[in-house]
């Protein structure tokens, strides 16, 4: 049986290094010469375009060809007949353009950190979960969870969305042109919900910070979800944002409401006592 | 010697409100604003290049981004890390939270883009396939 001692990483050194106090100033020069990309990642081209039919592809073996693809400096990839198959077009750590002709189902595009995805059909569950940057554009309706667990980047739905939309995200936009359901927001702990139709009940239930902005009527505010006041910042970031998102439509700005965390939940002082009982 | 504990103690003291602060001794939640939207009039021409090399309409991810503070420094959050990377100690940050944010995220792309930056190394002990 191979020793953990045989790792690579302890070949590497990283088990010997003494962590306490190290800085991360040790790594990093701010005068380093200007670069926008992750160390090894692909150098791709938007103007090369190539097309993958998914009809006989299974998730793995396409997301291994878009890797692939741009590995050979593909900045355009167009799937055709995507058939709503499960976890397509997943952990993408690069720039890309990624045009989906069709609808996607389960886990679409999730975990991905770069690309500029546009979905001209519907979407499963939980479509880009974990996203940490880049745009996705869907043209009609999501899933539930849409945008679960999201870091970074804009997520937009011109229609729709189900209930739990953006639950436990930790930054980024989502941008909902439709209505949204029930939970919209849940736990959420950082990041920004923009919804221009109506929402469900228990709007922004128990969530830590971040922003919901809503356009139609709201079903019910959650636990410590309350009112904001909207600021003039507010007003340009989202103008900016829903061109950012390709939505024409006419907006009445003055009509939104601004939810907030009361921040009750923050802290456990009545819980704490209790707590401690139970410890001892 | 005397003078610099009182005034650290002061400081210290000034941050704590709540009950539960006073009880654990330390300040909770953040000491600037996470949900500050971005003032694009204030965009610097690194941060304009880097939008236009993403092929991106505005800051992305980066929006999340803000210059906070750890041990007392300036410093700014990597998610990719799980960690602060302090602001260098020659560095002048301008008094604005909107300047300062701009700065913070402009000192994190040339962090995370750095080949020193400590997932370069774990990625090369750790990777399944290239």
């Amino acid at each position: 049986m191979a020793s953990l001692k045989d790792h690579k990483s302890h070949q590497l050194g990283l088990h010997k290094e003494v962590l306490t106090g190290r800085t991360q100033q040790v790594f990093f020069n701010p005068e380093e010469s200007e670069n926008f990309f992750y160390y090894n990642s692909y150098k791709v081209d938007f103007n090369k375009r190539t097309e993958i039919d998914v009809s006989d592809l299974d998730c793995v073996s396409l997301n291994k060809k878009i890797k692939n693809l741009m590995q050979k400096g593909f900045g355009t990839i167009v799937l055709k007949n995507p058939g709503a198959k499960h976890s397509l077009g997943v952990g993408i750590l690069n720039k890309l353009n990624l045009i989906i002709e069709g609808s996607l189902g389960y886990f679409g595009v999730g975990s991905i950190d770069g690309p500029i995805v546009r979905i001209s059909g519907r979407v499963g569950w939980s479509c880009a979960e974990n996203m940490m940057a880049g745009k996705v554009v869907i043209e009609k309706n999501a899933g539930s969870c849409f945008g679960a667990a999201i870091r970074g980047g804009d997520l937009i739905c011109k229609g729709s969305v189900g209930a739990r939309s953006g639950i436990d995200m930790k930054g980024g936009t989502i941008i909902i042109g439709g209505d949204a359901g029930a939970f919209t927001g849940f736990m959420m702990q950082r990041g920004r919900i923009i919804i221009l139709g109506n929402v469900g009940p228990n709007l922004g239930d128990s969530m830590y910070d971040g922003t919901i902005f809503v356009g139609g009527q709201i079903g019910s505010l959650g636990a410590d979800a309350v009112e904001g006041e909207l600021t003039e910042l507010d007003h340009s970031w989202l103008k900016r944002k829903l061109k950012v998102a390709e939505i024409d439509k006419k907006i009445n700005f003055k009509n939104f409401k601004k939810i907030v965390s009361g921040k009750k939940l923050w802290n456990y002082d009545n819980l704490e006592p209790t707590e401690k009982k139970g410890a001892i | 010697m005397k003078k610099k504990t009182k005034n650290k103690s002061k400081r210290k003291d000034s941050d704590i409100k709540s009950s539960r602060e006073k009880m654990i001794g330390q300040h909770i939640g953040y000491r600037y604003d996470v949900n500050l939207l971005p003032d694009y009039n204030r965009l610097t021409p690194f941060l304009k290049k880097y939008i236009e090399h993403m092929g991106w309409d505005d800051l992305n991810w980066l929006e999340d981004v803000h210059m906070g503070y750890e041990d007392g420094k300036p410093a700014v959050f990597d998610r990719n890390i799980n960690g602060w990377v302090t602001a260098p100690p020659k560095m002048k940050l301008p008094k604005n939270q909107q300047d300062r944010d701009m700065i913070a995220r402009e000192l994190l792309i040339k962090f995370q883009m750095s080949p020193n930056h400590p997932l370069v190394v774990l990625k090369k002990a750790y990777k399944k396939s290239d």
